[in-house]
């Protein structure tokens, strides 16, 4: 058995890879033919063949896990008493937590925000022009960078060296304000812009996701509404106000909202860029560290549920607003 | 300002675009024209400053820690990437160290990327193709209830699952090891993969379908004869999605993987490197993009079905 979960040399371990992915196209044929030779299976058979194994994944590690967080979140650090709604007392009181819940409440608000106003811009300026493609992949490609490369690259913009003597900036933030004659500034450090200076990462990779829905969805306008419009003698700003945003209000709504769930489960930034220090950690990453270093398994669960339950009120406006929608078409 | 009379960009480039406007490409030239007419307010100097302006921001941080990755440690250290034309010296050094360096050994690190990332594609697409086909195309009882059950799981945040997982496979034994990545990687992909997947089926001609049921196929052999040819594109989409997720993320392989050299991939190890030498930028640029550039290959290369899967997970919902 050994074999099977102790990899170390590159051979092995890409060995296990193709031993893993035979072992599954395997299983899976053997069930498939299976259905497949059988006459006159009942279809519950033939539903399990191709629901069941699915089926048990998403139990065994969504639900069943779920439910078991959401009573571990009610007894004590070691898991062994009950303790009522303690953690979540704690976890909503404590200044140290308050912090927590303001900074997460900033990332939520803004980088959806943001980060859809400026692809709806950029969508909006660079549709129908000569350059569309290109520059559209350039504020895309964020979105390929894990978000620690992209906690990296920042990091580097970021970096202060004290202005004194013959030293020279190397971050590129910092050689502006030294341009502009300015000192240059501990953007990762100072309280409590510092958090503001995270959110811009997430803005900066979640801007090409919002650009390329909207983009898509303003294509689809139809010309007998622009035309009309610009018959009217709507221009420009006029044309963005009243017949652009409008008419894609539907797929506004999913970008908002689907960068809103992403930010609010976001932890690398905070993790690779200050570790949560200097007050800008978030629950996210607070579920982290209460659970994985402070050894501390209720509240860690706590903090998860809490999480889970800041998802909701965006999926129910979520799907309010598609069924608003489909009721006017 | 019409598309024809642009240069023509590489055409990796060139594909998104296509997508977009497949469905009114008839009338495109017509509709390009009097867009252009339309736009003419709108396309001053300012806003086409706007637009120079956003595009900068969004290249300039990459392409400044790409120049660094390639400087030598001690102009890294002295003076701004910016700086490289008054001081012109670049080297495959930092690449070398970053790889192979004892310290940080990141080739070890890029092969458990790989390890990682196939199975934890190929599984959970197999398994998201198989239920996706019960929901759209075998009929039985509580088909509805059971779909919306596994499609409102997608706002299960990781988070809440995490700690039971762990401790369960430490039960098991097996924590620490490949399995439990593939394995949690897949079950957390199910949800969103069977709702995208699901969505491309439906798309599907049900007479196709039908007539395959009439020749006496079942349902094994009409779901490989007839609709998984179809559903390549879909597939690829939904591959790119996931391939992504897997290669960039970092909270399960932290949580499952721990630091260790058998099984963590980059992103752990990077994630490390920038806590423990947060000011060596000679490593951690070079390291940065190790990680990225096979992404950053997939994605260029494949751009045009990333897109159109983006599209089908959010707008058509």
């Amino acid at each position: 058995m050994d074999w099977f979960i102790e990899a170390d040399s590159v051979g092995h371990k890409f060995a296990l890879m193709f031993v893993a992915i035979l072992l599954f196209v395997g299983i899976m044929g053997a069930i498939l033919f299976g259905i497949d030779k059988l006459k006159r299976v009942p279809i519950w058979v033939v539903v399990a063949g191709f629901l069941g194994p699915t089926l048990i994944f998403v139990v065994f590690g969504l639900v069943y896990p779920g439910l078991n967080t959401i009573k571990l979140s009610l007894y004590d650090a070691k898991s062994k008493n009950f303790v009522g709604l303690d953690n979540y007392v704690t976890a909503f009181t404590q200044d140290q937590f308050q912090t927590v819940l303001r900074n997460t409440m900033l990332w939520v608000v803004l980088v959806p925000i943001l980060a859809t106003a400026i692809g709806l811009i950029y969508a909006v300026l660079v549709d129908r022009t000569r350059y569309e493609s290109l520059a559209k992949t350039l504020i895309f490609l964020p979105m390929s960078i894990s978000l620690v490369g992209a906690s990296i690259i920042w990091k580097f913009v970021y970096e202060y060296k004290p202005n004194q003597g013959n030293i020279q900036q190397i971050g590129l933030a910092n050689q502006i304000l030294v341009w502009l004659g300015l000192e240059p500034y501990q953007f990762l450090l100072n309280q409590p812009w510092n958090t503001f200076f995270l959110i811009a990462v997430m803005i900066w990779i979640q801007a090409g996701f919002a650009m390329t829905v909207l983009s898509a969805a303003i294509k689809a306008i139809p010309d007998d509404i622009t035309e009309a419009a610009r018959l009217d003698g709507l221009h420009g700003v006029g044309m963005f106000r009243f017949i652009t945003v409008p008419s894609i209000r539907p797929a506004l709504v999913v970008v908002i909202t689907t960068i809103a769930m992403g930010t609010l489960k976001v932890f690398d930034i905070v993790r690779t860029m200050t570790g949560g220090n200097f007050n800008t950690s978030v629950v996210a990453y607070e579920f982290y560290t209460q659970s994985f270093r402070a050894q501390q398994a209720g509240l860690g669960a706590a903090l998860a549920v809490i999480l889970f339950v800041l998802v909701i009120p965006i999926i129910v406006y979520n799907v309010r607003q598609l069924r608003l929608s489909e009721e006017i078409r | 300002m019409t598309a024809a009379s642009a240069p023509l960009p590489p055409a990796s480039l060139v594909e998104p675009e296509e997508v977009d406007t497949t469905r009114k490409s008839t009338k495109m030239s017509r509709a390009d024209a009097r867009a252009a007419a339309v736009k003419g307010k709108l396309s001053s100097p300012w806003t086409s400053l706007i637009a120079i302006l956003i595009a900068i921001v969004w290249t300039v941080p990459t392409f400044g820690l790409l120049i660094t990755s390639f400087r030598p440690r001690s102009e890294i250290r002295t003076s701004g990437w910016w700086t490289l034309p008054w001081n012109f010296e670049l080297t495959l050094e930092n690449y070398q160290e970053a790889l192979f360096g004892s310290s940080t050994s990141l080739a070890t690190y890029f092969v458990n990327s790989i390890v990682i990332t196939l199975p934890a594609v190929i599984i959970p697409i197999a398994l998201a193709l198989l239920a996706a086909y019960a929901f759209a195309w075998i009929d039985f009882k509580g088909r509805n209830i059971l779909f919306v059950a596994v499609f409102a799981l997608q706002v299960v945040p990781i988070q809440v699952t995490l700690i039971p997982l762990l401790s369960q496979y430490v039960d098991w034994g097996i924590a620490g090891s490949f399995w439990v990545i593939w394995l949690s990687h897949s079950i957390f992909a199910l949800p969103l993969a069977i709702y995208i997947l699901h969505n491309f089926m439906k798309d599907i001609p049900p007479s196709l379908v039908e007539a395959a049921r009439m020749d006496g196929a079942g349902h094994v052999k009409i779901f490989f004869q007839v609709l998984m040819p179809l559903l390549t594109p879909a597939i690829a989409s939904f591959a790119i999605f996931q391939f992504l997720w897997v290669w960039n993320d970092l909270l399960v392989a932290l949580t499952f993987a721990g630091g260790t050299t058998d099984v963590a991939p980059l992103t752990v190890r990077l994630a490390e490197l920038s806590g423990t030498r947060g000011s060596q930028w000679q490593l951690l640029s070079a390291g940065a993009f190790i990680a990225l550039v096979v992404p950053l290959i997939v994605f260029l290369s494949l751009q045009r079905y990333f897109v159109r899967g983006l599209l089908a997970g959010s707008v058509k919902g």
